[in-house]
Protein backbone atom coordinates (compact mmCIF):
# COMPACT_ATOMS: atom_id res chain seq x y z
CA UNK A 1 0.00 0.00 0.00
CA UNK A 2 1.16 3.38 -0.90
CA UNK A 3 2.92 5.74 1.50
CA UNK A 4 -0.23 8.03 1.90
CA UNK A 5 -3.02 5.14 1.15
CA UNK A 6 -5.58 4.53 4.26
CA UNK A 7 -7.42 1.63 3.35
CA UNK A 8 -8.94 0.62 0.12
CA UNK A 9 -10.18 4.12 -1.60
CA UNK A 10 -9.08 6.49 1.19
CA UNK A 11 -6.04 8.67 0.81
CA UNK A 12 -4.92 11.37 3.37
CA UNK A 13 -3.08 14.76 3.41
CA UNK A 14 0.12 14.91 6.23
CA UNK A 15 0.92 18.10 4.53
CA UNK A 16 -2.75 19.69 5.51
CA UNK A 17 -3.30 21.78 2.38
CA UNK A 18 -5.31 24.62 3.65
CA UNK A 19 -8.16 26.61 1.84
CA UNK A 20 -6.85 29.94 2.03
CA UNK A 21 -8.93 31.78 0.01
CA UNK A 22 -12.53 31.43 -1.32
CA UNK A 23 -15.61 32.96 -3.13
CA UNK A 24 -19.20 32.20 -3.54
CA UNK A 25 -21.36 33.80 -5.68
CA UNK A 26 -25.29 32.34 -6.11
CA UNK A 27 -28.25 33.80 -8.50
CA UNK A 28 -31.41 35.37 -6.71
CA UNK A 29 -33.31 32.35 -5.43
CA UNK A 30 -30.52 30.72 -3.42
CA UNK A 31 -29.44 34.35 -2.49
CA UNK A 32 -33.60 34.64 -0.45
CA UNK A 33 -32.94 30.96 0.77
CA UNK A 34 -32.07 30.43 4.75
CA UNK A 35 -28.57 30.13 3.82
CA UNK A 36 -28.30 33.20 1.88
CA UNK A 37 -26.04 35.33 4.26
CA UNK A 38 -23.60 32.98 4.04
CA UNK A 39 -22.75 33.43 0.08
CA UNK A 40 -20.08 35.90 -0.22
CA UNK A 41 -22.39 37.71 -3.26
CA UNK A 42 -25.78 37.15 -4.27
CA UNK A 43 -26.83 38.14 -7.85
CA UNK A 44 -29.70 41.01 -8.74
CA UNK A 45 -30.11 39.52 -11.58
CA UNK A 46 -29.11 35.98 -12.80
CA UNK A 47 -28.07 36.71 -16.21
CA UNK A 48 -25.51 39.65 -15.25
CA UNK A 49 -27.23 41.82 -18.20
CA UNK A 50 -25.14 39.10 -20.36
CA UNK A 51 -27.46 38.00 -23.65
CA UNK A 52 -27.57 34.09 -22.85
CA UNK A 53 -27.37 31.91 -19.82
CA UNK A 54 -24.58 30.41 -20.53
CA UNK A 55 -22.53 33.68 -21.06
CA UNK A 56 -23.54 34.19 -17.63
CA UNK A 57 -22.27 31.18 -16.08
CA UNK A 58 -19.04 31.28 -17.68
CA UNK A 59 -19.12 34.77 -16.09
CA UNK A 60 -20.33 34.15 -12.97
CA UNK A 61 -17.66 31.51 -12.69
CA UNK A 62 -14.85 33.55 -13.64
CA UNK A 63 -15.92 36.35 -10.99
CA UNK A 64 -15.81 34.09 -8.54
CA UNK A 65 -11.81 32.84 -9.55
CA UNK A 66 -11.40 36.61 -10.04
CA UNK A 67 -12.17 37.37 -6.48
CA UNK A 68 -11.02 34.47 -4.55
CA UNK A 69 -7.30 35.44 -6.43
CA UNK A 70 -7.71 38.68 -4.96
CA UNK A 71 -8.72 37.72 -1.55
CA UNK A 72 -5.65 36.04 -1.22
CA UNK A 73 -3.61 38.39 -2.32
CA UNK A 74 -2.70 36.42 -5.51
CA UNK A 75 -2.64 37.01 -8.99
CA UNK A 76 -3.44 33.98 -11.59
CA UNK A 77 0.20 33.57 -11.68
CA UNK A 78 0.94 32.53 -8.21
CA UNK A 79 -1.37 29.55 -9.17
CA UNK A 80 0.13 26.13 -10.88
CA UNK A 81 -2.48 24.66 -11.52
CA UNK A 82 -6.95 25.34 -12.69
CA UNK A 83 -9.37 22.46 -11.64
CA UNK A 84 -12.32 23.28 -12.72
CA UNK A 85 -15.95 22.10 -13.60
CA UNK A 86 -19.69 22.34 -14.39
CA UNK A 87 -22.18 20.58 -16.14
CA UNK A 88 -22.98 21.79 -19.34
CA UNK A 89 -21.84 19.48 -22.60
CA UNK A 90 -17.45 19.38 -22.86
CA UNK A 91 -17.29 21.51 -19.41
CA UNK A 92 -17.59 24.43 -21.17
CA UNK A 93 -18.10 27.26 -18.83
CA UNK A 94 -15.35 25.76 -17.36
CA UNK A 95 -12.86 26.00 -20.23
CA UNK A 96 -14.09 29.63 -21.35
CA UNK A 97 -13.05 30.61 -17.20
CA UNK A 98 -10.13 28.97 -18.08
CA UNK A 99 -9.42 30.75 -21.34
CA UNK A 100 -9.74 33.71 -19.04
CA UNK A 101 -7.29 32.48 -16.47
CA UNK A 102 -4.78 31.77 -18.00
CA UNK A 103 -3.18 29.22 -15.73
CA UNK A 104 -2.59 25.14 -16.77
CA UNK A 105 -5.79 23.91 -16.91
CA UNK A 106 -7.30 20.27 -15.93
CA UNK A 107 -11.09 20.34 -16.74
CA UNK A 108 -13.03 17.77 -14.80
CA UNK A 109 -16.95 16.15 -14.68
CA UNK A 110 -18.73 14.35 -11.76
CA UNK A 111 -22.04 16.29 -12.22
CA UNK A 112 -22.73 17.96 -8.95
CA UNK A 113 -20.15 16.26 -7.37
CA UNK A 114 -17.28 18.08 -9.40
CA UNK A 115 -16.32 20.00 -6.41
CA UNK A 116 -15.41 17.41 -3.64
CA UNK A 117 -13.40 15.25 -6.70
CA UNK A 118 -11.61 18.89 -7.78
CA UNK A 119 -10.52 19.30 -3.64
CA UNK A 120 -9.22 16.17 -3.53
CA UNK A 121 -7.43 15.70 -6.64
CA UNK A 122 -5.65 19.37 -5.49
CA UNK A 123 -4.84 18.50 -2.37
CA UNK A 124 -3.15 15.42 -4.22
CA UNK A 125 -1.18 18.06 -6.21
CA UNK A 126 0.20 19.94 -3.20
CA UNK A 127 0.63 16.74 -1.12
CA UNK A 128 2.98 15.39 -3.56
CA UNK A 129 4.89 18.68 -3.89
CA UNK A 130 3.29 19.13 -7.67
CA UNK A 131 2.41 22.51 -6.82
CA UNK A 132 2.01 25.08 -3.71
CA UNK A 133 -0.98 26.88 -4.59
CA UNK A 134 -3.77 25.36 -6.83
CA UNK A 135 -7.21 26.96 -7.65
CA UNK A 136 -10.68 24.60 -7.59
CA UNK A 137 -13.72 26.05 -8.87
CA UNK A 138 -17.40 25.13 -10.35
CA UNK A 139 -20.60 26.57 -11.99
CA UNK A 140 -23.66 25.91 -12.67
CA UNK A 141 -26.54 27.91 -13.73
CA UNK A 142 -30.65 27.17 -13.79
CA UNK A 143 -31.22 28.10 -17.00
CA UNK A 144 -28.69 26.48 -19.00
CA UNK A 145 -28.92 23.22 -17.00
CA UNK A 146 -32.37 23.37 -17.89
CA UNK A 147 -32.00 23.46 -21.24
CA UNK A 148 -29.43 20.78 -21.66
CA UNK A 149 -31.18 18.13 -19.57
CA UNK A 150 -34.40 19.25 -19.71
CA UNK A 151 -36.77 21.54 -21.54
CA UNK A 152 -37.30 25.02 -22.63
CA UNK A 153 -37.87 27.45 -19.62
CA UNK A 154 -41.54 28.77 -20.30
CA UNK A 155 -42.80 25.26 -21.67
CA UNK A 156 -45.54 24.10 -19.84
CA UNK A 157 -44.02 21.61 -17.50
CA UNK A 158 -45.57 20.40 -14.00
CA UNK A 159 -42.84 19.73 -11.72
CA UNK A 160 -42.95 16.44 -9.80
CA UNK A 161 -42.28 16.63 -6.17
CA UNK A 162 -38.99 14.79 -6.58
CA UNK A 163 -37.69 17.31 -9.19
CA UNK A 164 -34.38 19.14 -8.18
CA UNK A 165 -34.08 22.86 -8.54
CA UNK A 166 -30.16 23.74 -10.35
CA UNK A 167 -28.39 26.16 -7.86
CA UNK A 168 -27.42 29.62 -10.00
CA UNK A 169 -24.01 30.20 -8.60
CA UNK A 170 -20.14 29.25 -8.53
CA UNK A 171 -18.11 28.44 -5.82
CA UNK A 172 -14.01 29.04 -6.36
CA UNK A 173 -11.43 28.52 -3.78
CA UNK A 174 -7.00 28.82 -3.53
CA UNK A 175 -5.93 25.65 -1.67
CA UNK A 176 -2.21 25.84 -0.79
CA UNK A 177 0.49 23.92 1.09
CA UNK A 178 1.02 27.08 3.43
CA UNK A 179 -1.06 29.75 5.53
CA UNK A 180 -4.36 29.77 6.84
CA UNK A 181 -7.56 28.27 6.41
CA UNK A 182 -9.65 24.91 6.97
CA UNK A 183 -7.56 22.07 6.46
CA UNK A 184 -8.01 19.08 4.25
CA UNK A 185 -6.94 15.95 5.50
CA UNK A 186 -8.57 12.93 3.56
CA UNK A 187 -10.22 12.03 0.35
CA UNK A 188 -12.52 8.92 -0.32
CA UNK A 189 -12.91 9.06 -4.33
CA UNK A 190 -15.69 6.95 -4.87
CA UNK A 191 -16.42 3.99 -7.52
CA UNK A 192 -19.70 4.57 -9.96
CA UNK A 193 -22.71 2.84 -8.70
CA UNK A 194 -25.77 2.09 -10.82
CA UNK A 195 -28.60 0.89 -9.12
CA UNK A 196 -30.59 0.69 -12.23
CA UNK A 197 -33.18 3.72 -12.15
CA UNK A 198 -33.88 5.60 -14.74
CA UNK A 199 -36.21 8.52 -13.42
CA UNK A 200 -34.01 12.06 -14.44
CA UNK A 201 -36.92 13.26 -12.28
CA UNK A 202 -35.36 11.91 -9.20
CA UNK A 203 -31.56 11.63 -9.08
CA UNK A 204 -31.56 11.67 -5.68
CA UNK A 205 -32.81 8.16 -5.31
CA UNK A 206 -30.28 7.14 -7.78
CA UNK A 207 -27.71 9.20 -6.06
CA UNK A 208 -28.22 7.48 -2.43
CA UNK A 209 -26.48 4.45 -2.82
CA UNK A 210 -22.92 5.89 -4.25
CA UNK A 211 -23.07 8.97 -1.47
CA UNK A 212 -23.95 5.31 1.08
CA UNK A 213 -21.13 3.36 -0.60
CA UNK A 214 -18.42 6.27 -0.34
CA UNK A 215 -19.69 7.09 3.17
CA UNK A 216 -19.35 3.45 4.29
CA UNK A 217 -15.86 2.91 2.25
CA UNK A 218 -14.65 6.22 4.55
CA UNK A 219 -15.84 5.15 7.55
CA UNK A 220 -14.21 1.40 7.18
CA UNK A 221 -10.95 2.97 5.45
CA UNK A 222 -10.40 5.65 8.41
CA UNK A 223 -11.82 3.88 11.17
CA UNK A 224 -13.77 7.21 12.12
CA UNK A 225 -17.40 6.48 13.37
CA UNK A 226 -19.52 8.70 11.69
CA UNK A 227 -20.21 10.80 14.48
CA UNK A 228 -16.71 11.69 14.67
CA UNK A 229 -17.88 14.76 12.44
CA UNK A 230 -19.72 17.81 13.48
CA UNK A 231 -21.02 17.46 10.23
CA UNK A 232 -21.32 14.96 7.39
CA UNK A 233 -22.88 17.47 4.73
CA UNK A 234 -23.71 15.29 0.81
CA UNK A 235 -24.28 17.18 -1.65
CA UNK A 236 -26.64 17.24 -3.49
CA UNK A 237 -29.36 14.47 -2.60
CA UNK A 238 -32.04 16.68 -1.83
CA UNK A 239 -35.05 16.24 0.70
CA UNK A 240 -36.22 12.73 -1.53
CA UNK A 241 -32.51 11.62 -1.63
CA UNK A 242 -31.56 12.18 2.03
CA UNK A 243 -34.24 10.14 2.43
CA UNK A 244 -33.21 6.90 0.68
CA UNK A 245 -29.59 7.62 2.57
CA UNK A 246 -31.44 6.89 5.79
CA UNK A 247 -33.92 4.14 4.31
CA UNK A 248 -30.23 2.37 3.15
CA UNK A 249 -28.55 2.81 6.34
CA UNK A 250 -31.19 1.33 8.32
CA UNK A 251 -31.69 -1.65 5.96
CA UNK A 252 -27.72 -2.31 6.13
CA UNK A 253 -27.73 -1.37 10.03
CA UNK A 254 -25.37 1.39 9.68
CA UNK A 255 -25.80 4.22 11.92
CA UNK A 256 -26.35 7.25 10.93
CA UNK A 257 -26.02 10.57 13.66
CA UNK A 258 -28.24 13.31 13.42
CA UNK A 259 -24.94 14.93 12.07
CA UNK A 260 -25.73 14.23 8.30
CA UNK A 261 -27.50 17.28 6.54
CA UNK A 262 -27.56 17.86 2.59
CA UNK A 263 -26.90 20.66 0.56
CA UNK A 264 -29.35 20.66 -1.41
CA UNK A 265 -32.01 19.84 1.45
CA UNK A 266 -30.75 23.00 3.05
CA UNK A 267 -30.11 25.56 0.65
CA UNK A 268 -33.69 26.70 -0.31
CA UNK A 269 -35.23 25.84 3.07
CA UNK A 270 -38.66 24.56 2.72
CA UNK A 271 -39.69 26.55 -0.70
CA UNK A 272 -41.82 23.95 -2.36
CA UNK A 273 -41.38 25.94 -5.74
CA UNK A 274 -38.47 23.41 -6.19
CA UNK A 275 -39.29 20.53 -5.13
CA UNK A 276 -37.17 18.28 -3.21
CA UNK A 277 -34.24 21.11 -3.05
CA UNK A 278 -31.35 21.64 -5.29
CA UNK A 279 -28.54 20.01 -7.45
CA UNK A 280 -25.93 21.46 -9.61
CA UNK A 281 -22.25 21.57 -9.48
CA UNK A 282 -22.34 24.82 -7.66
CA UNK A 283 -24.63 23.81 -5.10
CA UNK A 284 -21.67 21.49 -2.71
CA UNK A 285 -19.17 24.43 -3.52
CA UNK A 286 -20.97 27.44 -2.25
CA UNK A 287 -22.22 25.38 0.72
CA UNK A 288 -18.97 24.24 0.78
CA UNK A 289 -16.99 27.69 0.87
CA UNK A 290 -20.21 30.36 1.92
CA UNK A 291 -21.63 27.66 4.97
CA UNK A 292 -19.06 25.29 6.12
CA UNK A 293 -16.13 27.82 5.61
CA UNK A 294 -17.56 30.10 8.17
CA UNK A 295 -18.60 27.82 10.74
CA UNK A 296 -14.92 26.08 10.22
CA UNK A 297 -13.78 30.13 10.81
CA UNK A 298 -16.09 30.87 13.76
CA UNK A 299 -15.12 27.27 15.70
CA UNK A 300 -19.11 26.67 15.28
CA UNK A 301 -17.72 22.98 13.77
CA UNK A 302 -14.51 21.60 14.03
CA UNK A 303 -14.92 18.75 11.43
CA UNK A 304 -16.86 18.34 8.11
CA UNK A 305 -16.96 15.01 5.83
CA UNK A 306 -18.29 16.77 2.42
CA UNK A 307 -19.80 14.04 0.29
CA UNK A 308 -20.48 15.27 -2.84
CA UNK A 309 -22.73 13.39 -5.31
CA UNK A 310 -23.45 13.25 -9.00
CA UNK A 311 -25.42 11.41 -11.18
CA UNK A 312 -23.85 10.91 -14.60
CA UNK A 313 -26.56 11.09 -16.94
CA UNK A 314 -26.83 12.81 -20.21
CA UNK A 315 -30.57 13.53 -22.34
CA UNK A 316 -29.27 10.71 -24.90
CA UNK A 317 -28.88 7.67 -22.71
CA UNK A 318 -31.83 8.35 -20.57
CA UNK A 319 -33.80 8.81 -24.13
CA UNK A 320 -32.16 5.37 -25.09
CA UNK A 321 -33.44 3.79 -21.96
CA UNK A 322 -30.05 3.74 -19.59
CA UNK A 323 -29.98 4.03 -15.91
CA UNK A 324 -27.72 6.48 -14.36
CA UNK A 325 -24.78 6.21 -13.18
CA UNK A 326 -23.57 8.36 -9.72
CA UNK A 327 -20.86 8.54 -8.23
CA UNK A 328 -20.14 10.29 -4.77
CA UNK A 329 -16.72 11.98 -3.84
CA UNK A 330 -16.06 12.58 -0.13
CA UNK A 331 -12.78 15.21 1.51
CA UNK A 332 -12.36 15.76 5.05
CA UNK A 333 -12.08 19.14 5.87
CA UNK A 334 -11.18 20.63 9.27
CA UNK A 335 -10.93 23.55 11.00
CA UNK B 1 -27.95 -4.88 -1.70
CA UNK B 2 -29.58 -5.18 -5.06
CA UNK B 3 -30.52 -3.23 -7.42
CA UNK B 4 -34.34 -4.62 -7.67
CA UNK B 5 -34.39 -4.45 -4.43
CA UNK B 6 -33.44 -0.89 -3.74
CA UNK B 7 -35.54 -0.01 -6.81
CA UNK B 8 -38.60 -1.70 -4.56
CA UNK B 9 -37.54 0.81 -1.83
CA UNK B 10 -37.19 3.42 -3.90
CA UNK B 11 -40.99 2.75 -5.04
CA UNK B 12 -42.29 2.14 -1.25
CA UNK B 13 -40.45 5.71 -0.55
CA UNK B 14 -41.74 8.02 -3.32
CA UNK B 15 -43.34 10.79 -2.24
CA UNK B 16 -47.36 10.77 -2.93
CA UNK B 17 -48.33 13.01 -5.66
CA UNK B 18 -51.27 15.01 -4.91
CA UNK B 19 -53.37 13.41 -7.63
CA UNK B 20 -56.79 15.24 -6.29
CA UNK B 21 -55.74 17.93 -5.97
CA UNK B 22 -53.88 18.39 -9.59
CA UNK B 23 -56.85 16.76 -11.28
CA UNK B 24 -58.92 19.56 -9.39
CA UNK B 25 -56.62 22.31 -10.82
CA UNK B 26 -56.48 20.70 -13.92
CA UNK B 27 -60.47 21.02 -14.46
CA UNK B 28 -60.25 24.26 -13.15
CA UNK B 29 -57.67 25.38 -15.32
CA UNK B 30 -58.57 23.67 -18.47
CA UNK B 31 -61.80 24.83 -18.00
CA UNK B 32 -61.18 28.34 -17.70
CA UNK B 33 -59.13 28.52 -21.06
CA UNK B 34 -62.22 26.34 -22.52
CA UNK B 35 -64.69 29.08 -21.13
CA UNK B 36 -62.61 32.05 -22.68
CA UNK B 37 -62.35 30.09 -25.93
CA UNK B 38 -65.81 29.55 -25.52
CA UNK B 39 -66.86 33.84 -25.04
CA UNK B 40 -64.10 34.79 -27.96
CA UNK B 41 -65.89 31.97 -30.36
CA UNK B 42 -69.21 33.68 -29.37
CA UNK B 43 -68.02 37.27 -30.30
CA UNK B 44 -66.39 35.99 -33.30
CA UNK B 45 -69.11 34.44 -34.78
CA UNK B 46 -71.27 37.98 -34.27
CA UNK B 47 -68.36 39.29 -36.96
CA UNK B 48 -67.45 36.02 -39.44
CA UNK B 49 -70.31 34.46 -41.61
CA UNK B 50 -69.93 30.58 -41.13
CA UNK B 51 -69.36 28.46 -38.20
CA UNK B 52 -66.09 26.97 -39.66
CA UNK B 53 -64.57 30.43 -40.49
CA UNK B 54 -65.60 31.86 -36.87
CA UNK B 55 -64.16 28.34 -35.35
CA UNK B 56 -60.51 28.99 -37.07
CA UNK B 57 -60.64 32.88 -35.73
CA UNK B 58 -61.25 31.53 -32.60
CA UNK B 59 -58.29 29.01 -32.97
CA UNK B 60 -56.24 31.57 -34.09
CA UNK B 61 -56.87 34.22 -30.99
CA UNK B 62 -56.29 31.21 -28.79
CA UNK B 63 -52.69 30.45 -30.06
CA UNK B 64 -51.91 34.03 -30.12
CA UNK B 65 -53.17 34.48 -26.51
CA UNK B 66 -51.20 31.05 -25.36
CA UNK B 67 -48.22 32.59 -27.13
CA UNK B 68 -48.43 35.95 -26.04
CA UNK B 69 -49.02 34.82 -22.04
CA UNK B 70 -45.65 32.53 -22.76
CA UNK B 71 -43.74 35.54 -23.99
CA UNK B 72 -44.62 37.58 -20.70
CA UNK B 73 -43.36 34.38 -18.91
CA UNK B 74 -46.78 33.82 -17.16
CA UNK B 75 -47.96 30.44 -19.41
CA UNK B 76 -45.63 27.86 -17.23
CA UNK B 77 -46.34 29.17 -13.99
CA UNK B 78 -50.05 28.52 -15.14
CA UNK B 79 -49.48 25.06 -16.08
CA UNK B 80 -46.75 24.83 -13.02
CA UNK B 81 -50.50 24.68 -11.24
CA UNK B 82 -52.88 23.58 -13.36
CA UNK B 83 -50.66 20.85 -15.07
CA UNK B 84 -52.96 18.66 -18.15
CA UNK B 85 -55.50 21.59 -17.79
CA UNK B 86 -53.03 24.07 -19.51
CA UNK B 87 -51.26 21.32 -22.00
CA UNK B 88 -54.21 20.02 -23.51
CA UNK B 89 -55.89 23.10 -24.68
CA UNK B 90 -54.73 24.93 -28.34
CA UNK B 91 -53.09 27.35 -26.16
CA UNK B 92 -50.89 24.55 -24.38
CA UNK B 93 -49.62 23.58 -28.03
CA UNK B 94 -48.84 27.03 -28.97
CA UNK B 95 -46.48 27.15 -25.20
CA UNK B 96 -44.94 24.63 -26.66
CA UNK B 97 -43.56 26.48 -29.96
CA UNK B 98 -42.97 29.83 -28.41
CA UNK B 99 -41.14 28.12 -25.59
CA UNK B 100 -38.71 26.98 -27.68
CA UNK B 101 -38.90 29.77 -29.82
CA UNK B 102 -37.51 31.90 -26.87
CA UNK B 103 -35.71 29.20 -25.89
CA UNK B 104 -33.34 28.38 -29.37
CA UNK B 105 -33.46 32.13 -30.40
CA UNK B 106 -30.06 32.24 -28.84
CA UNK B 107 -28.00 30.32 -31.35
CA UNK B 108 -29.38 32.43 -34.01
CA UNK B 109 -32.80 32.35 -36.40
CA UNK B 110 -31.76 29.55 -38.91
CA UNK B 111 -30.12 26.73 -37.13
CA UNK B 112 -31.56 28.47 -33.23
CA UNK B 113 -35.04 29.19 -33.51
CA UNK B 114 -35.99 27.81 -37.19
CA UNK B 115 -34.50 24.61 -36.59
CA UNK B 116 -35.90 24.23 -33.20
CA UNK B 117 -38.94 25.68 -32.97
CA UNK B 118 -40.63 22.35 -33.55
CA UNK B 119 -38.31 20.00 -31.19
CA UNK B 120 -41.51 19.94 -28.62
CA UNK B 121 -44.61 19.89 -30.90
CA UNK B 122 -43.13 18.24 -33.48
CA UNK B 123 -43.88 15.25 -32.46
CA UNK B 124 -47.70 16.52 -32.13
CA UNK B 125 -47.86 17.35 -35.59
CA UNK B 126 -46.26 14.15 -36.86
CA UNK B 127 -48.49 11.66 -34.82
CA UNK B 128 -51.99 14.02 -34.95
CA UNK B 129 -51.30 14.00 -38.85
CA UNK B 130 -50.78 10.39 -38.79
CA UNK B 131 -53.63 9.38 -37.00
CA UNK B 132 -56.00 11.93 -38.96
CA UNK B 133 -54.73 10.27 -41.80
CA UNK B 134 -55.20 6.51 -40.96
CA UNK B 135 -59.10 7.59 -39.42
CA UNK B 136 -59.73 9.02 -43.12
CA UNK B 137 -58.51 6.14 -44.38
CA UNK B 138 -60.43 3.95 -42.64
CA UNK B 139 -63.37 5.64 -43.18
CA UNK B 140 -63.08 6.57 -46.38
CA UNK B 141 -62.68 2.36 -46.91
CA UNK B 142 -65.65 1.60 -44.89
CA UNK B 143 -67.67 3.99 -47.01
CA UNK B 144 -66.69 2.72 -49.98
CA UNK B 145 -65.10 5.70 -51.74
CA UNK B 146 -62.73 3.89 -53.55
Amino acid sequence: MAANQVGRQTITFGILPRLVSMHTIVGTLEGKGPYGGYFHEVLEDDLLGQKTAEKAERQILENAVNEALRKGGLVPQDVQYYISGDLLNQVISAVFSARSLGVPFLGIFSACGTFAQGLGLASIMLQGGFADKVMVATSSHYQTAERQYRYPIELNIQHVPTNQHTVTGAGACVLATEGEGPKITHATFGKVVDMGLKNPNDMGSAMAPAAFATLEQHVQDTGRPPDYYDLILTGDLGRQGLKMLHVIAEKKGFALGSNLQDGGALIYGNDPKVGAGASGAACSAVMTLGFVATQLYQGKLQKVLLIGTGALLNQLTIQQGDSIPTVAHAVAIEA
Amino acid sequence: MKPQEYQALVKENQPPRAIGKNVFLAFLVGGAISAVGQLVLEFVSGVERTTDEAAAVTLAIMILLGSVLTGLGVYDKIAEKGGAGAAVPITGFSNTVTAAAMEFRREGFILGMGAKMFVIAGPVLVYGILSGFTVALIKAVVLGYF
